[in-house]
């Protein structure tokens, strides 16, 4: 049984890799005939002019890129791709401040190879997955418009070099407008001229993954209902031992029996939400989404144990934070300063240390399925590439065993530490009587 | 960290945000609703029938071994009262025989007694009539002398008298 499983897992991913590899050999062979597309690449083009010649070298630059193709595919997307041949279309809602909301399909972008839309619409372009505002003078701001390729150049803007994407539209380049971003161009997005509200395909995810985990739920507490008084059988049986170990190993240790079932839905949507998408994830042809590596989600969970602490703490717990109970005067300050840091920092590890663990799964096994390119020259060498995926077999199995795990220990260490934070806050410690006992 | 940071996964993008939050939150309130309570009460309406279960059981047990040392402690009382009645019987026993000897020891005595005293006067009753009959025949001997030699002589017949009388049988 045991072996069974080992070889569907080896034929599943050596067929993933054989398809992946046709894919870009075809990729760089359509290159030379569509001379427009174009793709990031470690060299850029030094300057604006895009004559035939620069586009000549385009074979050239179709050299596989492990560090892009990794950047881009643990990043979200305005598509649903499974292994490049089915895209499925998400819903676009899109508002910029000067023009107001915008609601369409993604379909209308016509994406094709890395995610790049074959056309714009009303203003709007999709590259590497994303959607793009194009705001230059000239470009149709209604309607669709035929886009034929990308482009990028290195520009620097205050000491810095910078990659700016154009779209090309009637052989003239249009610059692209930064991502939509939230940190108001202050981390080197640029600032964004519209905001992109679309169910992308980490939103789907997430909801797909929040419905089947809600399905299994509910069905458990219904088996409980049902099948009063008897042992758990099925789904029921997985449910309740992951249950009652967040109860008796994390809730009740850290929260104390008296506090714990207040919050015990909480750890539980936290430890459950954020292991179906660490393992969502993990499924080879799925789009291999990267939900929980991506900080804007990681965020959101953060802040949520942040306010759920923070507005749960009891006058001790603020105590300890702003003036530290028996502890020399001079010290009370010291102590403060790195209390109220502690306070932000709390939540900003944990956004980061889930993002950074599981992005860093997805990077390694995209590193290692990309040994197949490097090592068959980007589909030009047969025999490079056999010997690429007989390494990168191997090293991608461990990997994909070690990131179950890791899905497993990260949704594990976010939830025992919100416990933590959350047992801290809502700890009553009784200093005061301790002192007024040792004085009398 | 800005490097870092100017990844594309790495820019937290408001719309992600958005729907996380509203995502998130949903799937909170649902699991809260419909899987999480009704679990976690199921869950300890289970653990505690257990634990009373458990402890009906241990008290049970205790029942039991209660029942079964005062069972063994009714026995052990039963075999004490045996020994003791069968004590009782065997110092009966020898006592009645006790006393029956003793009884028959005096009885003995008694008939044997009995029979001396009887003895004793018959003898004395055998005596007084040998010497009376002694006396008679003496007499008679006596008067049967002297009628032939001495008679009607007193002072003869006096004497003989306290010779007899001198003789004395016992």
């Amino acid at each position: 049984m045991k072996y069974k499983v080992s070889y569907i897992i080896l034929f599943i991913l050596s067929f993933n890799f054989v398809v992946s590899a046709q894919d870009h050999k075809l990729e760089s062979d359509s290159i030379v005939k569509v001379q427009t597309t174009s793709h990031e690449s470690a060299q850029g083009h030094t300057d604006g002019t895009h004559d035939a010649a620069t586009h000549d070298n385009h074979n050239a630059h179709a050299k596989y890129d492990p560090a892009a193709t990794a950047i881009h595919h643990i990043s979200d997307a305005n598509v649903y791709t499974i292994l490049d041949f089915v895209t499925i279309p998400l819903p676009m809602i899109l508002y910029a401040p000067d023009k107001g909301w915008d609601f369409f399909s993604s379909s209308k972008f016509h994406a094709g190879h890395h995610e790049d839309g074959h056309s714009a619409y009303n203003g709007y372009v999709l590259h590497h997955g994303s959607v793009h505002r194009v705001t230059d003078a000239g470009f149709p701001t209604q309607g669709e418009a035929e886009i034929s390729g990308f482009t990028h150049k290195t520009e620097t803007i205050e000491g810095k070099d910078k990659d700016i994407f154009y779209a090309i539209h009637n052989g003239k380049e249009y610059r692209l407008d930064a991502r939509s971003t939230l940190d108001g161009g202050v981390l080197g997005g640029g600032i964004t001229s519209f905001y992109d509200f679309s169910l992308t395909k980490n939103v789907v995810s997430m909801i797909l993954v929040s419905l089947f985990l809600l399905f299994v739920f509910t069905r458990a507490a219904k088996a409980y209902a049902n099948n009063k008084d008897k042992a758990p059988k099925g789904m029921q049986n997985v449910v309740e031992t992951i249950f009652t170990f967040i109860r008796d190993e994390v809730a009740i240790p850290f929260i104390g029996k008296d506090k714990y079932k207040k919050f015990l839905p909480l750890l539980m949507s936290i430890f459950f939400f954020i292991l179906g998408l660490n393992l969502f994830g993990q499924i080879p042809f799925f789009g291999g989404i990267n939900a929980t590596g991506n900080l804007a989600i990681t965020m959101t969970l953060a802040l949520i144990v942040f306010f759920v602490v923070n507005f749960n703490g009891k006058k001790d717990y603020w105590q300890h934070i702003f003036w530290m109970p028996n502890v020399p005067v001079f010290v009370k300050p010291l102590l403060a300063a790195v209390e109220i840091m502690g306070l932000f920092i709390k939540p900003l590890t944990l956004m980061l240390r889930l993002a950074g663990n599981i992005s860093a799964g997805h990077i390694a096994i995209l590193s290692f399925v990309g040994l197949i390119f490097i090592f068959g020259d980007s589909g030009a060498s047969t025999g490079g590439g056999v010997i690429g995926t007989a390494l990168a077999i191997p090293l991608t199995l461990f990997m994909m065993c070690i990131e179950i795990i890791v899905a497993f220990v990260q949704s594990f260490v976010f939830t025992i530490l919100t416990a933590s934070y959350i047992g801290a806050a809502i700890e009553e410690h009784h200093h005061a009587d301790h002192h007024t006992a040792e004085h009398h | 960290m800005f490097t870092l940071l100017s990844f594309t996964p790495f820019q937290p993008t408001p719309g992600l945000a958005f729907w996380s939050l509203v995502i998130f939150l949903l799937f909170l309130y649902l699991m809260k609703k419909y899987a999480v309570g009704p679990i976690t009460e199921a869950l300890s309406n289970r653990e505690t029938e257990i634990a009373n279960a458990l402890d009906q059981a241990k008290l049970a047990r205790e029942e039991m071994s209660n029942l079964k040392s005062e069972n063994e402690k009714l026995l052990a009382q039963a075999r004490e009262e045996r020994s003791k009645m069968l004590q009782e019987a065997k110092d009966l026993k020898s006592q009645i025989i006790a006393e029956a000897k003793e009884k028959a020891k005096e009885e003995a005595n008694k008939i044997v007694s009995n029979a001396m005293n009887d003895i004793e006067n018959q003898k004395k009753i055998a005596i007084t009539e040998v010497k009376n009959e002694l006396g008679a025949m003496a007499i008679s001997i006596a008067e049967k002398v002297i009628k032939k030699e001495l008679k009607g002589n007193a002072e003869h017949e006096a004497f003989v008298n306290t010779l007899v009388k001198d003789i004395n049988l016992n």
